[in-house]
């Protein structure tokens, strides 16, 4: 059962629907960070883009996309698009290889 | 400004207790001042006082958005400790320890600094090793440590399950004896008093709303009451700090904001005497001198700004209490509630000039900011005043992510949710 304690703030339990699995508890899932962070290509040795990369975050306060795994079930990765301020969860995509897949079969 | 001590309680409780003032003043923005600090937290109000106090810099404003001590500085679990591995760290939460030691007096306000000693326990041989290395590390640096065996830890912590039965047996543990706790209220309101008296104005309830711009140089603040110029804005806001950095125009940082719960149980009579936490998991657990149990433990792994967590962390956190005390399994719970912690990359500080002109950076406290606010504020004023850092956080920079000098405790990498 969801209960909103606080209507204001959204629901205390905070559920993924994984795209492979079907809405599951948060707590299956292991958080791996910001999805916006993109790896700068192999070629370029900037030392600026890769240390950017690796510690540079927007930290927004309100929508931000992020990396889930989903550990405790398939163990893909999934962007969930979640508000920090309300832990409103709004979108729950596939990534990688697998993404594409799924997009043709659909 | 009435003095504290034992002759004015006696002599306002033959009045009736009507005479006592209000701790600080509530002053009118001025349009300008000297150092405008962005946070009336205890980093804020500890670094306003130092900058009066140590370094003459008077006409300074602690800009408050809420009341002050609404936000990590009331929120956390009041422990204070020095028991770090790395040379940066331990040196500067030993200077903390040495400036809390001191504090009550300094200040003319009682901080109810209780060094009971924190006692980390080991469960596994494994454990034991660590901590004898840490410990080690700890002596090295000037800083107390006993290493304990489990009978040891029996006396001194009776209440501890010891036993080879228990979820996860207890090896021994590590105590550093004059670590302990301090009334995190009082240690705000301590601040406040002490740089009010020294004609700091705290402004609360002042919001900003936007930085004012000469070229690439701050040059004060916008908030909800008017423009207020200083040549140095200094930013010491936690959890908030990218909200704020944003205004003025910093879209970027090391920094993650996530939530930290604490808990408080019903009050019971004496049982844990020291500050102590549990190998196995993540729990630090002290007794309030109400007898209520204050703890804590990780922090919910995602971003978040919503100053609650979710009931996993707080499962997680309470079955590690009973685990390491059986007999709190029936206590009830009567409050928990969630701070903003400002994550770092590495787990350690930053306390800087920069990134932008006229401006100074406090930032990515974890959540060991409590412990550090003397120090931090000790650090950063002598940052403000004198625009280059002290000895003590010369490695707090912002340039350590660039140049590969991380201050990583715990050899986790860039995972700011796992520091």
């Amino acid at each position: 059962m969801k209960r909103a304690v606080a209507p204001h703030l959204g629901t205390i339990k905070m559920r993924l629907t994984c795209p492979f699995c079907g809405e599951r508890d948060h707590q299956e899932f292991t958080y791996r960070g910001d999805a916006s962070a993109k790896r700068p290509a192999i070629e370029n040795d900037s030392i600026e883009d890769h240390r950017a990369y690796v510690f540079d975050r927007a930290n927004p306060d309100g929508d931000h996309r992020e990396l889930w795994n989903h550990t405790s079930g398939c163990r893909m990765h999934v962007v969930v698009t979640r508000n920090t301020t309300t832990h409103k969860v709004t979108g729950c995509e596939p990534v990688g290889p697998w993404a594409k897949t799924m997009k043709a079969r659909s | 400004m009435t003095r504290y001590s034992a002759w004015s309680i006696l002599k306002n409780a033959l009045k009736g207790n009507k005479d006592w003032t209000p701790a600080w003043r509530k002053p009118e923005p001025k349009s300008s001042y000297d150092v405008i600090i962005i946070g009336g937290g205890g980093h804020g109000l500890s670094t306003a006082f130092y900058l009066a106090s140590q370094h003459g810099i008077t006409n300074v404003a602690v800009i408050e958005k809420g009341y002050l001590g609404s936000g990590n500085i009331g929120r956390n679990t009041t422990i204070v400790r020095s028991n770090y591995r790395l040379t940066p760290n331990s040196q500067f939460y030993e200077k903390s320890m040495e400036l809390w030691r001191e504090l009550s007096h300094n200040l003319n306000y009682n901080v109810m600094f209780s060094p009971r000693g924190v006692l980390n326990l080991a469960h596994t041989p494994g454990q034991m090793d660590t901590y004898a290395e840490r410990g080690n590390q700890m002596r090295l640096m000037g800083v107390k440590s006993e290493l304990l065996d489990r009978d040891q830890v029996a006396r001194l912590n009776p209440g501890l399950d010891v036993s080879g039965s228990a979820r996860f047996p207890i090896e021994g543990g590590l105590l550093q004896p004059d670590a302990g706790n301090a009334r995190h209220d009082a240690v705000a309101w301590g601040y406040a008093r002490a740089a009010d008296q020294l004609g700091v104005d705290i402004l609360e309830n002042t919001e900003v709303t936007g930085f004012l711009k000469e070229g690439d140089r701050i040059v004060g603040v916008e908030t909800n009451r008017g423009e207020i110029r200083a040549a140095k804005t200094g930013v010491a806001v936690a959890g908030s700090t990218s909200r704020v950095m944003k205004l003025a125009g910093v879209e970027k940082l090391p920094i993650e904001s996530t939530v930290l719960q604490a808990f408080v149980s019903e009050s019971i009579k004496p049982i844990i005497p020291t500050v102590t936490t549990f190998g196995a998991g993540h729990l630090y657990v002290s007794q309030s001198d109400k007898g209520g149990l204050v703890f804590g433990g990780n922090i919910d792994y995602y971003n978040s700004y919503a100053q609650r967590g979710n009931l996993p962390v707080w499962e997680e956190v309470t079955s590690e209490l009973v685990a390491m005390f059986p007999n709190f399994a029936r206590l009830r719970l009567l409050r928990s509630w969630g701070g903003i912690m400002d994550m770092s990359m590495d787990g350690s500080p930053i306390i800087t000039a920069g990134p932008l002109d006229g401006m100074y950076l406090n930032a990515g406290w974890c959540y060991g900011g409590f412990k550090a606010t003397p120090a931090s504020g000790w650090c950063f004023a002598h940052t403000i005043a004198n625009d280059k850092p002290h000895a003590l956080n010369k490695d707090f920079t912002l340039d350590r992510f660039k140049e590969g000098r991380m201050i990583d405790e715990t050899g986790r990498g860039p995972t700011p949710w796992y520091h």
